[in-house]
């Protein structure tokens, strides 16, 4: 009787959970807004410009997203968070989804119940010196004073680092990026560690970039991607996807110039059933047919943005590196369209 | 015959001596020196060492000041222009200008309505500010909120109209009730306000805010400086009576009210404002179901409230306490029942010896509000924090900006200390 009842009781939550899961996709259409979780301000991944409007690379897969499901780049409120906000604006349902430079990890995804649904930047902890240190490389820096923001894993990571060389450092706390390029500035320390696509951002800023560089190590994996609620499988679905569809894109070579052509039909199959002139992708996933040409139409696809917030010909001047498609010796990887 | 050769006397002065100017180094500006600045040895030297330091001080600063760009796309182009020169980079306000204002998604084409509001804010308090005024004018101070509230806001003017309904008609019944009892008339207030502004609610017709006059923006695009004036203001008005009260209800001999007051002062000034903030932004969303959640602006003002009304109750308290027996007992002596003795003999002079207190929360709480950044608001500091210096343009000013901000503060701040002070003078009755 007892045990009936229990199992009665969790049918009905199951129920409910799964009558839930399945509301993202249908509340987001339902809305006709799409509520996306992005940084309150990191250089070249999200940033308001001068006109007010958002732009930057996490920003842009918002953007492919509302135009997959809404077929409206624009159909998206952009909801800023801080490190401390992020994850409770998202548990809470205030933001369908997060795209705010979150690491991937395993606590993450499933002590917080988060479901990260790919990966869009391939980031890593790095090292920056001034020229005149003479240092060629990290193993070098037996002594040195290292500015290392506190209470991060590039704390830990570069404890790490240094124990497992067998040499020694100084570190020097500081609170926020800001503080750590005024303190490496000022000479109060030798070397500034954090992300490396941060140190480049970081090093663009300076009066006289040429007299740093930043040293080859890097010392952690830190995958940067979108992340939906847990249990909400279609929705992350139409993330995972949306970002996939970008990726593929840049490896069949649809670009936001050429799409409307390619879309008109092409000998190569897996564009055909990417861009949704043959078979019917779309409709597995609850979406029209040219949901994926609507993405890369929004912004173009990941090359292109990449090239265009954070790539060698903007002031932030990162190379694609580990983000590279895998023909191309990065890790980009998509799975196949079929 | 008188004869001066026999005169025993020298001298004999025939009138006055002309009165001669003082000697040079006991006059003007060089004696004000000796006196002040080279008095001595010790303060020779320390004179000295302060004149090298506030030389070497205006030496960076003066030219990095007057050297500055005031007309630039960017850093990169800010360091081109200056060419190797100390200069500073003030391009980055006069573009992002009104981004430090109104924040970055207030319409363009609506700034005048919060500046119409900042200028009728200063009509609003000046009766309250400067009582030599005319009275009359505090009814335009009492419809002042809801003025502002619709021009900042904006959408349908029906909601404030219905607002200021429900208050007219709660004082009404207040007036009515509260003569024979004060809690039926307290009580009957609340219930007639919250009956008003339901059925005023179900009127407002659905929609009535998309086609209104002025645009509604919602609460989420306020920003900039506007952000915290706005929050400055109301969680200063708000919390001055709610800090009254409280006093009051800390001292009353009702343990029921007594006990709320002691725990809610205790507990809110025993937890810290930014945990408050954390509370109303994140664990609130918690609570209510999706979607139908507290606007952030009133869940962060009431935090704010609550926080500085517990300061200021005991600032009143403070002033309560520092009041003689005598008076107490002289306002019951003469028959007068509470709130007509707390009205006319307690509050006049408990208050006016908190002035100093009360200004300093109140200066202490404007600029507490600059923590609403850390729960992605984006008030001035939250603005320079994220979007500006997280632009590809502008990340790597920091002097400039944050400058900036610390000179509007401090005009605010200046101003409210310097009220202050000419409102103890204008107070001071007592024979110190």
């Amino acid at each position: 009787m007892k045990k009936s009842v229990i199992l009665g009781v969790a049918t009905i939550a199951g129920l409910a959970a799964g009558a839930a899961a399945a509301g993202t996709v249908d509340d987001v259409k339902a809305r006709g807004k799409l509520n996306c979780g992005v940084s309150t301000g990191l250089v070249g991944f999200a940033a308001p410009d001068a006109n007010g409007v958002w732009q930057g690379f996490d920003v842009a897969l918002c953007r492919a997203v509302a135009a997959a499901v809404l077929g409206d780049a624009n159909a998206v409120e952009f909801v800023p968070t801080t490190t401390k906000t992020r994850f409770t604006a998202l548990a809470s349902g205030e933001i369908d989804m997060l795209s705010r430079n979150t690491t991937w990890t395993y606590s993450r995804d499933a002590d917080l119940k988060f479901e990260f649904t790919g990966v869009n930047y391939y980031d890593g902890q790095g090292f920056m010196v001034p020229k005149a240190l003479g240092v060629g490389s990290a193993k070098e820096l037996d002594g040195a004073r290292v500015c290392i923001q506190t209470g991060t894993t590039t704390e830990l990571n570069l404890a790490d680092f240094f124990r497992s060389n067998n040499i020694s450092y100084e570190p020097v706390p500081i609170e926020t990026n800001a503080e750590a390029q005024q303190q490496y500035l000022a000479g109060a320390c030798d070397v500034y560690t954090t992300d490396a696509s941060a140190l480049a951002s970081t090093r663009a800023t300076f009066e006289n970039p040429d007299e740093h560089i930043l040293l080859p190590e890097i010392i952690s994996k830190e995958p940067l991607g979108p992340l939906v609620r847990h249990g909400e499988n279609e929705w992350g679905d139409v993330v995972r996807w949306t970002l996939n569809a970008l990726i593929t894109a840049e490896e069949l070579g649809v670009t936001s110039a050429n799409i409307d052509e390619m879309s008109a039909g092409s000998n190569n199959p897996e564009v055909d059933r990417l861009l949704g002139t043959e078979g019917n992708l779309g409709e597995m996933m609850g979406l029209d047919a040219d949901w994926a040409a609507r993405a890369i139409k929004a912004g173009g696809n990941y090359g292109e943005l990449f090239a265009k917030n954070i790539g060698e010909e903007t002031p932030i001047g990162l190379a694609r590196g580990l983000n590279a498609q895998w023909t191309e010796g990065g890790l980009l990887y998509s799975p196949p369209f079929r | 015959m008188t004869d001066q050769t026999t005169n025993p006397i020298a001298f004999v002065a025939e009138g006055t001596i002309p009165p001669a100017p003082p000697p040079a180094n006991e006059t003007g500006i060089v004696k004000w020196l000796r006196d002040n600045l080279f008095s001595g040895v010790a303060n020779t030297v320390l004179t000295l060492a302060s004149l090298t330091l506030i030389y070497l001080l205006l030496k960076g600063v003066v030219p990095w000041v007057f050297n500055g760009v005031w007309d630039a796309s960017s850093l990169a182009e800010c360091r081109e222009i200056l060419a190797g020169k100390s200069g500073a980079c003030f391009a980055v306000l006069s573009e992002r200008w009104p981004q430090l204002i109104y924040g970055f998604k207030y319409p363009a084409d609506a700034y005048w309505r919060p500046n119409l509001a900042f200028v009728l804010m200063l009509v609003a308090v000046a009766p309250v500010l400067f009582f030599d005024l005319p009275r009359k004018m505090l009814i335009f101070t009492a419809l002042y909120p809801f003025i502002a509230f619709w021009l900042i806001w904006g959408g349908t003017i029906l909601a404030p109209l219905v607002a200021l309904v429900g208050f007219v008609v709660a004082g009404a019944v207040f007036q009515k009730l509260g003569k024979n009892s004060f809690a039926a008339g307290f009580f009957g207030a609340i219930i007639v306000a919250l009956v008003v502004w339901k059925i005023g609610g179900a009127l407002i017709p659905e929609g009535a805010s998309e086609n209104a006059w002025l645009p509604a923006v919602p609460s989420r695009d306020l920003g900039g400086f506007m952000l915290n004036m706005m929050l400055g203001v109301t969680c200063v008005s708000l919390s001055v009576p709610l800090g009254i009260a409280l006093a009051l209800g800390r001292q009353s001999d009702m343990p029921l009210i007594k006990w709320i007051c002691v725990i809610f002062i205790e507990f809110i000034r025993g937890v810290p404002l930014i945990t408050l903030l954390f509370v109303a932004s994140v664990m609130l969303s918690y609570f209510f179901p999706p979607g139908s959640s507290v606007d952030l602006f009133l869940r962060v003002m009431i935090m704010i409230t609550m926080f500085s009304a517990a300061y200021i109750a005991e600032v009143i308290r403070g002033g309560l306490a520092a009041l003689p027996r005598g008076q107490y007992e002289a306002a019951d002596s003469l028959g007068l029942d509470y709130p007509q003795a707390m009205r006319l003999i307690i509050l006049p002079q408990a208050l006016k010896i908190s002035i100093p207190g009360i200004v300093n929360v109140a200066v202490g709480l404007f600029k507490d509000t600059t923590l609403v950044s850390v729960i992605s608001m984006f008030d001035l500091v939250g603005m320079i924090r994220g979007p500006i210096l997280a632009s590809t343009e502008w990340n790597g000013v920091y002097w400039e900006l944050f400058g900036f901000a610390a000179l509007l503060f401090f005009v605010v701040c200046y101003s409210i200390s310097q009220y202050s002070q000419w409102l103890e003078r204008r107070l001071a009755t007592d024979h110190r």
